[in-house]
């Protein structure tokens, strides 16, 4: 059923489509309204068997999800920014212990200064956590998503949690037409959680516990292995699901103009944008292509390649910075296309909220084209301003 | 009712490659008057007439009485444009007092329109603004404090802007409120209120 809702409720009624056994979250702006639409179902009895409990804080959070998770729980939670970085500890831990655990991310900045604007600093900050990490360029995207999720992180081949990054404001603020999943389509694809180890009184066991050098480096090499083969496990549920729905999401990556020579790069809720400036290029004749990322962790190297295989010109719009080097995804780009050899430009724009203009995105690749710049790393639409240490 | 394609796949955005834009909407307001919700409720209304509809808020720290800015997008076509709207086919301006501080006729196109919560005339509103637009002017706050005991003017600025721009129906909307208040008291107020705006501005 076709349907006008805000972003959140996008997300809050997939998740209890899912019919997860425990939500656990603490509010942070703006991923505020998808526990409290998910709060309202839970208390008009529409989550069944579900378990609602808040948390102090998203540490607590975090922490009651590892237990309910442990059990054999299907476990979901949400967050933002600050509340992702005070959930790191618990879920770098998660994933270690090997729990599959989904949550959102409604991307928001990172302080200091306090900011609480989109931008997608927050999850890029997550990128060594073993956690899958998936962008959303819609709220049609995000809803169809989440049962793929849950599919994907209890696969007994992957069992790590799984992160939907989903930009703060520019999805789950916007009112937009949304096609809501029904519950059969959804059970069908998505069985009940069948843990394969799980904490039990009749079995007791423990998660996570010490391990000295001799046997630390296998747990590593096993999350290492869960991951990688977890891009190839999405790719078959990205199919499935496209034959159920219709709705065809595309891979890890969509390209589509693969024989571009100017290739250009977005993450999110950015892409629609992009991608129409770029189709009124193509129409001027210049050979110019979008390549949306969907899937960040496990970085899909092998699609990335094939996607820029003729483009001598990549422009990565950055939505975060790692300080001290320069774009994240230019650097995993960089390093997955490196035989190439193309030159790598690399844009952050729209940092702490501030606006992406279609004219802005229009200049960028106009004077990458034009060759107007240099390769490399630059802030994008930044105005004149003072040091203020003297 | 038009049929939906399946817009947000890669495939339906294919077939789509020129956006095309029909109507874009810029709300200026105050926080607490329901600017946001003015978006959101056009947003649903119009979907209901069979267009596409996105509708989002430039977001504060939602303080009551700073000046806030929501926006609309109805589209025949599938909406992917998620930038703020710099060039408004509309402008509807919720508090007169935002008039000299916020610039809301900024980026108005040619032949656009700006209808406005204001105390005195058209003509007066355009002289102030130094504007060739065509300017409507309700005076919804005594509008909405009749009705409603507040000055929550939303509804009645959404009724208006109906009325000037003909985007949809009357009965449309009306329906539209009576789904969005579950309160029936409330909803029962605000249809009045709407229809109210709705007549006035018709009638000039």
């Amino acid at each position: 059923m076709m349907k006008v809702v805000r972003g959140f409720y996008s997300v809050a009624y997939s998740v209890k489509q899912c019919k997860p056994d425990v939500i656990c979250a603490y509010p942070i702006t703006p991923q505020t309204e998808i526990v409290e639409r998910l709060a309202d179902m839970y208390a008009n009895g529409e989550l069944g068997n579900c378990e609602y409990i808040t948390a102090e804080s998203e540490f607590g959070a975090a922490s009651i999800l590892v237990g309910a998770s442990a059990t054999g729980a299907r476990s979901f939670t949400a967050t933002s920014s600050q509340g992702l970085i005070l959930m790191s500890e618990v879920l770098l831990s998660a994933a270690g212990m090997r729990l599959p655990i989904v949550l959102v991310n409604a991307n928001r900045s990172l302080s200091a200064p306090l900011s609480i604007w989109n931008d997608q600093q927050d999850s890029i900050f997550m990128r060594d956590a073993c956690i899958m990490q998936l962008y959303i360029e819609n709220n049609q995207e995000v809803h169809d998503v989440m049962p793929i999720a849950f599919k994907v992180a209890e696969n007994r081949r992957v069992m790590l949690p799984f992160m939907v990054c989903m930009d703060g404001y520019k999805l789950t603020h916007a009112y937009e037409p949304v096609d809501l999943l029904d519950e059969q389509m959804v059970d069908k694809f998505l069985p009940p959680y069948d843990a394969p180890v799980k904490l039990s009184v009749d079995k007791p066991l423990t998660f996570g516990c010490y391990a000295p050098p001799p046997y630390y480096t296998e747990f590593r090499v096993a999350m290492q292995n869960a991951i990688m083969g977890a891009g190839d496990i999405m790719l078959k549920e990205f199919k499935k699901w496209y034959k159920i729905t219709g709705r065809d999401w595309g891979g890890h990556v969509v390209a589509e103009n693969p024989d571009a020579e100017v290739a250009v790069i977005t993450m999110g809720s950015l892409t629609g944008l992009v991608r129409d400036v770029v189709s009124e290029m193509q129409k001027e004749g210049k050979n110019v292509g979008v390549v949306k990322l969907r899937t960040f962790r496990p970085f899909p190297v092998e699609d990335i390649k094939k996607a820029l295989k003729n483009a001598n010109k990549i422009i990565v719009f950055e939505r975060a910075v790692s300080f001290g080097h320069e774009g994240p995804v230019a650097i995993e780009i960089k390093s997955a296309n490196y035989e190439s050899g193309a030159d790598v430009y690399s844009f952050a724009v729209g940092l702490g909220g501030r606006d992406i203009p279609r004219d802005l995105i229009r200049e960028i690749i106009d004077k990458v084209i034009e060759g107007k710049v240099e390769p490399g790393f630059q802030f994008e639409g930044v105005k004149p301003f003072e040091e203020v240490i003297p | 009712m038009t049929k939906f394609i399946n817009y947000t796949s890669t495939v339906g955005t294919k077939n789509h490659e020129v956006v095309f834009i029909l109507t874009e909407v810029r709300f200026h307001g105050r926080g607490g008057q329901g600017v946001v919700t003015s978006a959101d409720i056009l947003a649903v209304a119009c979907f209901k007439e069979g267009n596409y509809t996105l509708s989002f808020p430039t977001f504060g720290a939602e303080k009551r009485g700073t000046p806030v800015a929501s926006f609309l997008r109805v589209s025949d076509k599938p909406i992917v444009l998620r930038d703020e709207i710099y060039n408004p086919d509309y402008v509807v301006v919720m508090d007169p007092s935002l008039i000299g501080i916020v610039s809301v006729e900024a980026g108005l196109k040619d032949g656009g329109m700006i209808v406005a919560n204001y105390p005195d005339s058209a003509d007066e509103l355009r002289k102030i603004l130094n504007t060739q637009a065509e300017v409507v002017t309700i005076n919804a706050t005594k509008l909405a404090m009749e009705e409603l005991g507040r000055p929550i003017t939303n509804t009645a600025m959404v009724g208006a802007f109906v009325g000037a721009s003909n985007l949809i129906k009357l009965d449309t909307l009306k329906e539209t409120i009576v789904e969005w208040f579950k309160n029936p008291k409330l909803s029962e107020k605000n249809v009045k209120l709407v229809e109210t705006a709705y007549n006035m501005v018709k009638e000039g």
